[in-house]
């Protein structure tokens, strides 16, 4: 079994995200950039698989700025046996859509022909959730998003989902997406001497022109603005003083 | 200009305030057609028809949408799209599932997560864990639209909408149920609750999380609780609020044992007042409440509980 792997490269979880004056967007020059969290579970619960024989390959795919290739270096070291680096902007603040992605993401599907395609729930940058359901839509496959729990046997997939009123499960037919949670499982770091051996593993490049594949947004950004701030309270000292305030606020 | 919007209906039950949030999101966009689907919808189409503002409800009934799989609901959705100009639903976990696949369907970008409506091409959604607020406009024909359920106030009742039952699609028998773990609770439902006390990975243990629960009770509140706390086990899933959970704008927010990581704020600073307890007097979350109460939660919750007779 062969398994695709998109991951994004985006703005460290860590960081202060920063709104840029004149409302063009956020500030992402000089910034500290990593994998998208999700798409390290996705890696992660691959190379699980190979390890536990159940895959024989793992592809990582990341689509964005050439400096994604730093993305792809790192999915390399964590196991991913090759990578495959879509140049499509060369400006960092161009984001490409799930849509454009999606559809990137298929002309590589039709070649490579995975049996099962692990990606990220939602990039914590845009905060789409929806790349992977698109892709499943194009490819006309089937679709698992927002697992906590996956296992993979014969032509089928079981996978447990987290949902509003709890978990679900369903079993759907492989070639699937799975779109994964955080809590499928705890991503391993890399290790020195992978990050090593992870030079010498192949990294393919392409543009999406060479593709033919138009990534022209369909959602014209006009503004990014701060969003309203809240400011601190007040201090109480005590839990007679929280009751009072609350119920003279009229909270209570 | 037409909306259809996809009813949030789980095991034939309409959830009634998710549906008339987006409902009142929807009202300047055109006339609002409502699409029921499930094993059995009649019910739930009958009081989506009470929904001010929903000319027309659309009842989609088959065992093969029992269990609102994306697959064959995407299918039903995207053969109905020829006469709409929006497609839109509330942005629960079921809707996040299945609209970004009819929007693909009908080659169009989805709009996730809209907070506002600005006109019937541009729409105001949030960024980065909500720490940036984006305005777009859509290119496409069709708008395919989720809306951020706890910005908008739900629409009232006393409408009189036509029911009509409409014919299924096919299944493409890609995927099947195995199993629901639903959650049966008799406390008020997390997204729509006036007041909802959290615990994060400070409460400790799942067995502590009672002190959470038992205030909860007391206020008539729901329960909810950080990541951490759903990932160290103390709380199930579904309590999760923030960026990748639930999002939550009640009257009164009560954040106990919680530090307030932005992803947790991403999911409640809306909320009208924030209640913090913690034992650090630098947590973040105290930058964002209203009130806040430097205390061990294990004396400040017992107490706090007593005190609200
Ligand atoms: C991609 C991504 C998505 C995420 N999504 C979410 C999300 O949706 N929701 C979410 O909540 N988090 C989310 N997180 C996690 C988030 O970054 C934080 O790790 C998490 O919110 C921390 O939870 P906490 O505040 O309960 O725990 P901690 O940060 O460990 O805080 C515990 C607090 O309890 C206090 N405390 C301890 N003991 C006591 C006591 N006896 N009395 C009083 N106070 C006490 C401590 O002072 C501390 O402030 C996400 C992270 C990532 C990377
Ligand atoms: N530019 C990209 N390159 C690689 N993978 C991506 C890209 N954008 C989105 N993805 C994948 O799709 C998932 C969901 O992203 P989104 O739909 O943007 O929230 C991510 O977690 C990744 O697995």
């Amino acid at each position: 079994m062969k398994i695709l792997v998109p991951v994004k490269r985006v703005i460290d979880y860590n960081v202060k995200v920063r709104v840029k004056g004149d409302g063009t967007g956020v500030d992402l020059a000089n910034v500290k950039m990593s994998m998208n969290p999700f798409d390290e579970v996705a890696l992660e619960e691959a190379i699980r698989l190979k390890e536990a024989e159940q895959a024989d390959e793992v592809i990582a795919v990341s689509i964005g700025v050439q400096k994604a290739q730093e993305t792809l270096r790192t999915a390399l070291a964590l196991g991913a046996d090759r990578g495959i680096l879509v140049v499509a902007a060369d400006d960092v603040h161009n984001d490409i859509e799930p849509l454009a992605v999606a559809r990137i993401l298929k002309a590589i599907v039709d070649e490579e022909q995975p049996n099962l395609v692990l990606a990220g729930k939602q990039a914590i940058d845009n905060d789409m959730n929806a790349t992977g359901q698109m892709l499943a839509a194009l490819l006309g496959w089937s679709q698992a998003t927002f697992a906590s729990e996956l296992s993979v046997k014969d032509e089928h997939a079981v996978v447990t989902r987290e949902v509003d009123g709890g978990l679900q499960t369903i079993r759907v037919k492989l070639p699937t997406i799975v779109t994964v949670d955080l809590r499928l499982n705890e991503p391993r770091y890399a290790s020195l001497p992978n990050i090593i051996k992870a030079k010498r593993k192949p990294l393919e490049e392409r543009t999406a022109a060479d593709m033919n594949i138009d990534v022209d947004p369909r959602l014209e950004i006009l503004s990014t603005t701060e969003p309203a701030t809240r400011t601190a309270g007040i201090r109480v000292n005590s839990v007679d003083e929280l009751v009072e305030k609350l119920k003279e606020t009229g909270a209570l | 200009m037409a909306v259809l919007l996809l009813a949030e209906i789980t095991n034939g039950e309409l959830s009634l305030d998710a549906t008339a949030k987006a409902v009142s999101a929807s009202r300047e966009l055109g006339e609002i057609t409502v699409l029921a689907v499930g094993a059995e919808c009649a019910d739930a189409a009958s009081q989506a028809a009470a929904i001010e503002n929903v000319t027309k409800v659309l009842c989609a009934e088959d065992s093969l949408y029992g269990k609102r799989l994306a697959e064959p609901t995407s299918m039903l959705i995207a053969s109905l799209a020829q006469d709409y100009d929006h497609i839109v639903a509330p942005a629960t976990t079921d809707a996040k599932n299945i609209m970004p696949r009819v929007a693909a369907l009908l080659d169009a970008m989805v709009i996730s997560d809209v907070s506002a409506v600005i006109d019937h091409e541009t729409f105001e959604r949030l960024i980065y864990a909500g720490n940036a607020v984006q305005t777009v406009k859509s290119r496409d024909a069709k708008k395919v639209i989720t809306f951020r359920t706890s910005t908008f106030d739900a629409a009232g009742s006393g409408g009189r909408a036509t029911v009509e039952d409409i014919a299924v699609s096919d299944n493409p028998q890609l995927s099947e149920w195995v199993e629901d773990k639903l959650a049966s609770s008799d406390r008020p439902e997390l997204t729509s609750a006036g007041i909802v006390v959290s615990g994060g990975r400070g409460i400790g243990s799942e067995e502590n999380f009672a002190l959470v629960e038992k205030l909860a009770d007391k206020l008539g509140a729901a329960v909810g609780a950080s990541r951490a706390a759903v990932d160290s086990g103390y709380a199930p899933n579904d309590w999760q609020v923030g960026q990748t959970g639930k999002v939550v704008a009640p009257d009164l927010y009560i954040a106990i044992g919680i530090s307030g990581a932005i992803q947790h704020l991403a999911g409640m600073k809306d909320s009208k007042t924030i209640v913090a307890i913690n034992k650090d007097e630098e947590a973040p979350i105290f930058q964002v409440a209203d009130f806040g109460l430097v205390a061990d939660l294990f004396q400040a919750i017992p107490e706090l509980t007593d005190k609200l007779d």
